[in-house]
């Protein structure tokens, strides 16, 4: 039997793969986040001082509602054709399934973030008073905690029939400690302000809940 | 009766769909190196069968016992599975989707999927995306996917299902061959006609129970 180290290299290369060839989520993802980023710079239009404290908010809630489509898209493409009875028979672990989806996720969120970010910054005139490169750390620590509850609830949805209000549904309820978290960091890093406390409740977030997904992950595989 | 011994025993399996029982207390022997086609009306709970057989679906009583365990994931490499669906990746050409699985069961040798293709009457080289198959070659390709771990045990949903009759015939011959060479087919088909010199048993079901098992197509057809 192949290491699971190995069949989650080859699920990552696979996924990676299938998304450069269709495109699938990452154009959905660029198209609603450009969206957001016009729309609310229309709706608002805030001086620099008032950017600092808002921008948090208007970055973290337009790129998770993205992240969702690209979360839809992740079991969608296994349930085409019901490829993941093919995983399901075969004696790969479901974690190394399952990490190679969160780290697909990330990977797809991170590009996004890293087109959308400089938008943000001409858009709403940002500019950091604090550490920028702890913007880094808080959008790294931000994205695992998106993706990696995403990717869970997205998968624990697939077999239900509504499953894209689903999603939603069950992930936003508990993501609220990141996203707070994630929201004041970046604002406080903006404003010029301490992020400590902040990041290390995400990083608290992001082990408690990739434990969690990890133990239950092979229980919400195998549901009928 | 099986003559050898069993290679898979089932007893008194019961499986339900909330309050349909698609399998009401189903027993049987299969004895190694046979190839049995089980065959029936729509309903009469032969996929059902076939996933509970592959561990896909749990049992809601009874037991299932294959090569002398009833833990399926310590024998699901010994275990090939093609489904109605082809269980492949549409985006990815032929090759790309096996040695994907391949990873999967930890097959080294690079040249077994090369090897299974071939086998099945497809060019190992053909570059177009699984998407664009033809109906017949994608089920030559799922039976390639279900024989690639060389498994001693296959497990085929409507195998023959949109093939044209000339590539349906070399996929009975191909599966004839498998059968010689030690290993045990179950096929579940309602073109039963196409097995009628091949298989050696033919199951008959009706309303989740096996209500008649012969050696001959004939004799089983007067059996419904």
């Amino acid at each position: 039997m192949a290491a699971p180290t190995g069949i989650l290299r080859a699920t990552l290369r696979k996924d990676l793969r299938l998304e450069w060839r269709s495109k699938d989520a990452i154009n959905s993802m660029l198209f609603f986040s450009l969206l957001v980023v016009v729309v609310f710079s229309f709706s608002f239009d805030p001086n620099a001082e008032e950017s600092r404290s808002i921008a948090g908010g208007l970055i973290w809630v337009a790129f998770l509602f993205a992240a969702v489509v690209a979360l839809n898209q992740t079991w969608a493409r296994e349930l085409r054709n019901q490829v993941l009875d093919a995983y399901r028979v075969s004696p790969a672990p479901a974690n190394s399934l399952f990490l190679a989806k969160a780290i697909g996720n990330f990977i797809f969120v991170s590009v996004l973030e890293g087109l959308m970010t400089p938008l943000f910054v001409i858009f709403y005139q940002l500019r950091a008073l604090g550490p920028a490169w702890q913007l880094l750390v808080v959008a790294a620590l931000g994205t695992w905690a998106l993706v990696v509850n995403g990717t869970f609830f997205a998968a624990m949805s697939i077999r239900t029939r509504s499953r894209e209000i689903m999603l939603p549904l069950l992930l936003f309820p508990i993501s609220i400690p990141a996203l707070l978290a994630m929201v004041q960091a970046t604002a406080a890093i903006l404003t010029g302000e301490g992020a400590r406390f902040w990041i290390v409740l995400l990083v608290t977030y992001d082990l408690v809940f990739t434990t969690v997904c990890l133990l239950l992950f092979e229980t919400v595989l195998n549901a009928e | 009766m099986p003559e050898t011994a069993p290679v898979i025993t089932v007893t008194n399996l019961i499986k339900q769909f909330g309050r349909f029982a698609a399998l009401r207390g189903v027993t049987a022997e299969f004895s190694a190196g046979k190839f049995y086609a089980i065959l029936g009306d729509n309903g009469a709970g032969k996929t059902t069968l076939l996933r509970t057989l592959a561990g896909l679906n749990h049992p809601t009583r009874g037991e299932v016992s294959i090569i002398g365990s009833k833990n399926f994931r310590e024998i699901c490499t010994e275990v090939g599975y093609m489904a109605h669906p082809s269980l492949l990746y549409d985006e990815m050409s032929g090759m790309e989707n096996l040695s994907y699985f391949a990873q999967l069961y930890g097959i080294r040798d690079a040249a077994r999927c090369g090897t299974v293709i071939r086998s099945v009457g497809l060019d190992p080289d053909l570059s177009r995306p699984v998407g664009q198959y033809s109906q017949g070659m994608r089920q030559r390709m799922s039976l390639a996917r279900a024989l690639l771990n060389n498994p001693k045990i296959l497990l085929l949903d409507e195998p023959f299902s949109n093939v044209d009759i000339h590539s349906a015939v070399e996929m009975v011959r191909l599966l004839a061959h498998v059968r010689d060479e030690g290993k045990t087919i179950f096929v579940v088909t309602h073109q039963a006609t196409l097995l009628e010199h091949a298989a050696d048993e033919f199951v008959w079901m009706d309303a989740g129970k096996i209500v008649a098992r012969t050696r001959e197509f004939k004799l089983a057809e007067g059996a419904r």
